[in-house]
């Protein structure tokens, strides 16, 4: 059996899309209803996070794979595309900001690629450390060779024309994370449907079985990785965009944790969960450096990770399959209630140990 | 057997011609200069040394329960931290001679001490309170200890400050030692090899010769039928947790004096628990001291031997730590002595 991330009737599917559909006219004319302060600080912010851990998310979800390398994969995009055009620190070539972009998101994927053939036969935990692993090497990386990393970091990259300057003008780039974000998600639904996704949520299931049916395991867990380093490195260039810069300290370890936390507050087993996290992420973020009261040394405006840190271990500890698990158990006990057991639908927690541990799976049942 | 040439033997070969590169490279310049390859070497191993308390701690966890403590780093660097912090407000000790005063042996022993215990209590009540009811979750219990991490290394920034404290060795101690014709640190290379050759023999013999080491053997190879036979699995668990996070504290004390206690030592300190069981494989003593050894070894060497003429190709030093695991991996998916879960 080949169960997605839920599978669901052809009749469901419509009104999923309807909803969707009604979301990107509602984030369209976002604009013309907040400030330009929350569209930038809080939307377009939500926006590149989103897509960064729709990178991690759509490993998890259909690979089975929990990466925390898409943090040094998206610098490696950042940093490519900034060395490339005019900027203050780093190479300064003056290529064109389009070309860069691609350059940038080229190397990424290939480096990605390397990445996944190093970490493809590696399942579980042991990826999950690979893949740390991976990102923290690339931050020492960028943190030791100044000539590529500028000292500080990279500041004034240029972007394309069509952005312009997004602390100026925040409208061009949120339309440009918007678009990104929508073709991210919809690419991502359509390769899950293609017989590349279905293999590959196979191997999520059970690799040991799609071994013995002839199907290259370790190949398409590494293409699958190259597939979310390409997301990662457009959530990269879309950062430096964003802050106009690219430093080795954007793109430490904390940062990658935050993308972790990010996918696990909204659900690292459906694909919508990176945005919701994201947008949750974001308003905490900024909503904390003002409103948080001064508790001793304990908390206080400054206090943003402790805060993150605990919404992070409460929702691990009560909802593994994050905010959009929360509200898919209540759905899902409607339906029990409704139709009685139904064999075969797990909880939110047996996906959770399943993409974790298929084998254990197969064992205890 | 055949004559169909097996594709398989194509990187150990590679690997195995870059390997005998290296030594070649590293043994040239040795005999250029065998004073800097002396000093280099313990370097290595004194690195080496740390790095293997940290990690034994790391992999007995992980061998025992299967948890992979990601907050592992932050143990050590709390530890690092409340040593510092009882040497400086309760013996009045600080490297200004102006402000404080030297170092005693006990003053020194005193905080390593009780930051080791309380480090090794904190560990056992974040299994007891976090992880017990989670056992079989890896992703789970990891993500809990990540979560542990983030709001540890923040508050350890809150309580403590971002600057670089050092814990100060005894000032009765001699500052070096004459070793191979050339002098070199008497803390780094008696204090903190010998702590970690004594630990590395203590868990041995525990693991090999007593009851308890052969209940975690047990445990490690069948969880279920260890508990089974009447053992009390939640006991030994909560005496695994407590030993490896007290190893995580001791490491904290002493890498404080060697080197630093400094915010991001957490991560790092993880990085490298990390990277030596990657090489060694989770769970396997030998595996740690044997990454321990290579991971400290390659850190020395490239720091100083990646320069070829005038091309000083030393800032790149770390991207040899992903050639390690890398090249690892690519011969062993489980490490050296790893075993599948």
């Amino acid at each position: 059996m080949i169960a997605g991330p839920g599978p669901r009737s052809r009749s469901s599917r419509i009104p999923q899309w309807v909803a969707l559909g009604v979301l990107a006219l509602f984030l369209a004319g976002a604009p013309s209803v907040v400030d330009s302060f929350t569209l930038s600080q809080i939307l377009t912010k939500a926006l590149w996070l989103g897509i960064a851990a729709a990178s991690l998310i759509f490993l998890s979800s259909y690979g089975g794979m929990i990466s925390l390398g898409q943090t040094g994969i998206y610098a490696v995009a950042g940093f490519t595309m900034a060395n490339l055009v005019h900027a203050e620190g780093g190479k300064n070539l003056g290529w064109d900001p389009v070309a860069a972009t691609a350059a940038g998101i080229v190397v990424a994927t290939a480096f990605g690629l390397l990445c996944g053939a190093i970490a493809s036969r590696s399942y579980g935990i042991y990826f999950l450390m690979i893949t740390l692993a991976i990102s923290v090497i690339v931050f020492y990386f960028f943190a030791q060779v100044t000539t590529l990393s500028g000292y500080g970091g990279i500041r004034s990259v240029t972007p394309p024309a069509v952005i312009g300057n997004p602390v100026l003008n925040p409208l061009p780039l949120y339309y440009t994370a918007l678009v990104a974000s929508i073709l991210v998600y919809v690419g991502i639904r359509y390769l899950a449907r293609t017989p590349f996704g279905i293999a590959l949520q196979g191997i999520r299931d059970d690799p040991a079985r799609m071994q013995a049916l002839g199907y290259n395991v370790a190949l398409h867990r590494a293409l699958a990785f190259g597939v979310g380093a390409f997301i990662a490195s457009i959530a990269g260039i879309l950062s430096v965009w964003y802050t106009t810069q690219v430093s080795p300290g954007g793109v430490n370890v904390a940062q990658t944790i935050n993308i972790l936390i990010i996918a696990v507050v909204g659900g690292l087993y459906r694909l919508e969960g990176a945005w919701i996290g994201a947008l949750v992420f974001s308003l905490i973020d900024n909503y904390s450096r003002v409103w948080l009261p001064n508790v001793g040394d304990w908390l206080g405006p400054e206090r943003f990770e402790t805060v993150i840190g605990v919404i992070f271990l409460v929702i691990v500890l009560a909802s593994p399959g994050g905010l959009v698990g929360i509200w898919e158990s209540v759905w899902a006990r409607r339906n029990r209630a409704m139709r009685g057991p139904v064999e075969g639908s797990g909880t939110v927690a047996d996906v959770v140990d399943e993409a974790v541990e298929p084998h254990a799976v197969q064992s205890r049942r | 057997m055949s004559s169909q040439f097996d594709l398989r033997i194509v990187p150990r070969l590679v690997l195995a011609l870059a390997g005998a590169a290296v030594v070649a490279w590293i043994a040239y310049k040795g005999l250029q200069d065998g004073r800097i390859f002396w000093i280099v070497t313990l370097n290595g191993i004194t690195l080496a040394a740390l790095f293997f308390v940290v990690s034994a701690g790391f992999t007995l966890i992980f061998g025992l329960m299967r948890v992979v403590n990601m907050a592992h780093g932050s143990l050590y660097l709390l530890a690092g931290y409340i040593a510092f912090t009882i040497q400086t407000n309760n013996y009045g000790v600080s490297s200004n001679l102006l402000s404080g005063s030297p170092a005693t042996v006990t003053s020194w022993i005193v905080p390593l001490v009780i930051a080791t215990g309380v480090i090794g209590v904190v560990g056992v009540v974040m299994q007891q309170v976090f992880l017990r009811w989670n056992q079989g979750q890896d992703l789970r219990q990891a993500l809990i200890t990540i979560a542990i991490s983030v709001i540890l290394a923040d508050q350890m920034v809150a309580h403590f400050g971002g600057i670089a404290e050092s814990i100060q060795q005894p000032a009765a101690w001699p500052d070096s030692v004459q070793l191979f014709g050339v002098r070199y640190g008497f803390f780094r290379l008696v204090v903190v090899v010998g702590a970690a050759v004594a630990i590395g023999a203590l868990l041995f013999l525990v693991i090999k010769r007593t009851r308890f080491g052969m209940i975690i053997r047990a445990g490690v190879d069948d969880r279920a039928m260890v508990s089974a036979l009447g053992v009390n699995i939640q006991l030994v668990f909560a005496g695994a947790f407590f030993i490896g996070a007290l190893l995580a504290g001791l490491a904290g004390a002493l890498g404080g004096t060697m080197i630093a206690v400094q915010p991001g030592n957490d991560s790092a300190f993880l990085l490298d628990s990390l990277i030596v069981v990657i090489i060694g494989g989770m769970g396997s003593l030998g595996g740690a001291a044997i990454g321990s050894v290579a991971l400290g070894l390659v850190n020395s060497y490239a720091d100083v031997y990646l320069k070829f003429g005038t091309t000083d190709l030393t800032n790149y030093a770390i991207l040899l730590t992903f050639v390690l695991v890398v090249a690892m991996l690519a011969v062993r998916p489980l490490g050296l002595f790893g075993r599948p879960a």
